[in-house]
């Protein structure tokens, strides 16, 4: 594990580990529930990938934004997103993020600077451009993280709004979390490049390839391109290595993934392997530990609670937003 | 009162509208010192507020388009200038997916985004720059769509399209921009969306026409008059939201309707309307209801071609006299 952690703040570790596990521990709330035939539609779980959202959020003030993706749940909770709203959201109930009108691929906080996960593979990338020309137009000093995937990275879109962000110096982030697999697909089978980050240089912007695993090594690469974007050197793209456990879809028998590369990225898991450092350190007791890991677990059981208990929209209410 | 062009209703709109709102700013390709649009609807505009708010582009609709709807979600007014309506082929998943955020978030935030585009043939531009693709953009829900017909509509209307809190687009066919003028009062006046404009008052049929159809159908209902036939045309202003209720008071009262639009048959603008008139006047019909469209072709590029695809005077007559 990479960084110098001893210049972080303790406080900073703490919540960066608390927010993985929240991540973690919603996930795989959310798949059970999933099972169990209390989610409808489709949910695309970031189990596995946790500090990557968690290293990049951590630099953000509230009043930062981020572009999500299909898999934004952890975006989403790194960005401050609240988990009971998020829950009864994917429970389609109307105490939801959105209502019960976006579920999982759309859930949004816009007062707190998320402007939306996305259905569209590669949708939030050109929004992200949006979102910095706001702050920059407006003299602000806010940044925008547009997370996207190994996919994504393949749309125009991703072409279209980089080039744009460098040729205006805007304020952005551009992360690529390479998780190997564009839905069912192997990231060789669509790319020559196997450093995402190295398409940088077909626009003229600084990259850096780092360890997606790593939440201080992410944490460390988000915050100097998020410091020179605020100097007004413009975007940077940063790749972020890791792995999605789950399939690209609950339900998704995974056949496509050889067994030795599941094994070794498991080995790998984000989470153990910050909270055994954190304990080295002194940082945390193994009490603390547990005692952070039963706040959450509590934390995601009243989620649950809240969701479950709370009523659906009533069905007329379909035809409420679509205009102020 | 002053006489002015289509092109210089807009322009004056950008200036005054720029002066007005600090958050409005237009950003698209070749608006800015080099060219003004090709149309001259942005003429000194870059002069006057520079390269911050007059956003020139690469060649990158959907970038334009998602930084718009980015910067828009964020608490700017942005005005995305497309070019030719054709190009919003380009940026598809923007103009479908993408506008849809504010229903898909429940309606927590608002998108004050105004898209412009020309439309329309006429100019033997061929099929990929003379298409007016109402059919296809009221297909989408959560946009309103503006068609003016003359100069002062024209500069009312953007105006409230302007300082709408919705996405709307506002189409301009491109054979009125620089030749059809209208007398404009000096005081400044907002024409609201939705309301639709009886263009000549009569009482045998009733012609529903926009763009550049209004023109030939006021040019037809002279001839028609010759004939002793009185047309009522009714220029509903905006496709969305539609003033059903001055289409219908109008079918009500002459018992005939002939919807005349520059589109081809097949999941037009002219459907709706008929089908509108069909549902909820069909008790005061004295005649079938009658549609003058274009062909189901793209848009054909020789002068010879083109003029047949057209729906003209001739055609609007021959449908008109086929039910008196």
């Amino acid at each position: 594990m990479g960084g110098n952690t001893m210049e972080i703040a303790r406080e900073k570790l703490i919540d960066m580990f608390r927010t993985m596990v929240r991540i973690r521990t919603f996930e795989e709330r959310v798949s059970r529930e999933f099972a169990a035939g209390k989610i409808p539609g489709f949910v695309h779980l970031y189990i596995g990938e946790e500090a990557t959202a968690t290293g990049a959020c951590a630099n953000l003030r509230p009043d930062d934004y981020i572009t999500s993706t299909h898999r934004g749940h952890g975006h989403l909770i790194a960005k401050g997103g609240r988990t009971d709203l998020m829950m009864a959201e994917l429970f389609g109930r109307k105490t939801g993020y959105c209502k019960g009108k976006g579920g999982s691929m759309h859930i949004a906080d816009a007062d707190i600077g998320i402007l939306g996960a996305n259905g569209i593979v590669g949708g939030g990338i050109t929004i992200a451009g949006g979102a910095a020309l706001s702050a920059q137009m407006g003299e602000t000093d806010r940044v925008v993280i547009c997370f996207l995937g190994d996919g994504a990275s393949n749309r125009g879109t991703f072409h279209e709004a980089v080039n744009l962000a460098a040729c205006w110096n805007l304020p952005v982030v551009y992360l690529i979390e390479n998780n190997l697999y564009a839905e069912k697909t192997h990231i060789s089978d669509t790319s020559r490049v196997t450093n995402l980050a190295d398409r940088a240089s077909a626009y003229g912007i600084p990259d850096v390839t780092v360890d997606g695993n790593d939440v201080i090594a992410v944490y460390e690469a988000v915050g100097e391109a998020i410091a020179r974007a605020k100097r007004g050197e413009g975007p940077t793209l940063v790749e972020c290595k890791t792995y999605r456990w789950h399939g690209h879809y609950e339900g998704d028998p995974q056949t496509y993934k050889p067994d030795d590369e599941v094994k070794e990225w498991k080995k790998k898991d984000p989470i153990p392997a910050f909270r055994t450092r954190l304990i080295e350190m002194g940082v945390l007791t193994e009490e603390d530990a547990v005692e952070i890991e039963k706040e959450i677990d509590d934390e995601i059981e009243k989620a649950v609670q809240f969701a479950e208990e709370s009523p659906f929209p009533s069905p007329e209410e379909t035809l409420e937003d679509v205009f102020v | 009162m002053r006489e002015i062009t289509f092109n210089q209703a807009l322009n004056e709109v950008f200036h005054e509208e720029m002066d007005r709102d600090p958050t409005v700013f237009i950003i698209g390709e070749d608006i800015g010192e080099h060219w003004g649009g090709p149309f001259g609807q942005f003429q000194g505009l870059f002069e006057k507020y520079g390269a911050r708010r007059i956003r020139e582009t690469p060649i990158s609709e959907t970038a334009i388009l998602g930084a718009a709807i980015g910067a828009a979600a964020t608490g700017m007014r942005p005005i995305a200038a497309m070019m030719f309506a054709d190009f919003l082929g380009v940026c598809g998943d923007e103009l479908l997916n993408q506008l849809q955020m504010r229903y898909m978030f429940g309606g927590k935030l608002k998108l004050p985004l105004t898209i412009l585009a020309s439309i329309g043939a006429g100019a033997s531009a061929a099929a990929q720059h003379s298409k007016s693709i109402y059919g296809w953009l009221m297909a989408i829900k959560g946009l309103k769509i503006v068609v003016p017909s003359t100069p002062y509509d024209a500069r009312g209307l953007l105006k409230s399209a302007i300082r709408d809190d919705n996405p709307v687009i506002f189409l301009t066919h491109k054979m009125l921009g620089g030749r059809r003028t209208s007398q404009v009062p000096d005081e400044e006046y907002l024409i609201p969306l939705g309301e639709a404009d009886i263009k000549r008052e009569g009482s045998d049929v009733t012609v529903v026409a926009t763009a550049l159809m209004v023109r030939r159908a006021l040019a037809a209902a002279e001839k028609l008059q010759e004939k002793g036939i009185s047309i009522e045309l009714v220029d509903p202003r905006t496709l969305v939201p539609l003033d059903k209720q001055t289409i219908i008071e109008s079918v009500k009262k002459t018992g005939r309707l002939v919807v005349f639009s520059e589109e081809p048959w097949t999941g037009s603008f002219a459907a709706e309307v008929a089908a509108v008139a069909a549902e909820e006047a069909f008790d005061f019909l004295d005649a079938p209801v009658k549609r003058v469209c274009a062909p189901d072709t793209p848009v054909p590029f020789s002068p010879v071609l083109e003029k047949f695809w057209m729906p003209d005077e001739e055609d609007l007559i021959k449908a008109v006299t086929q039910i008196v």
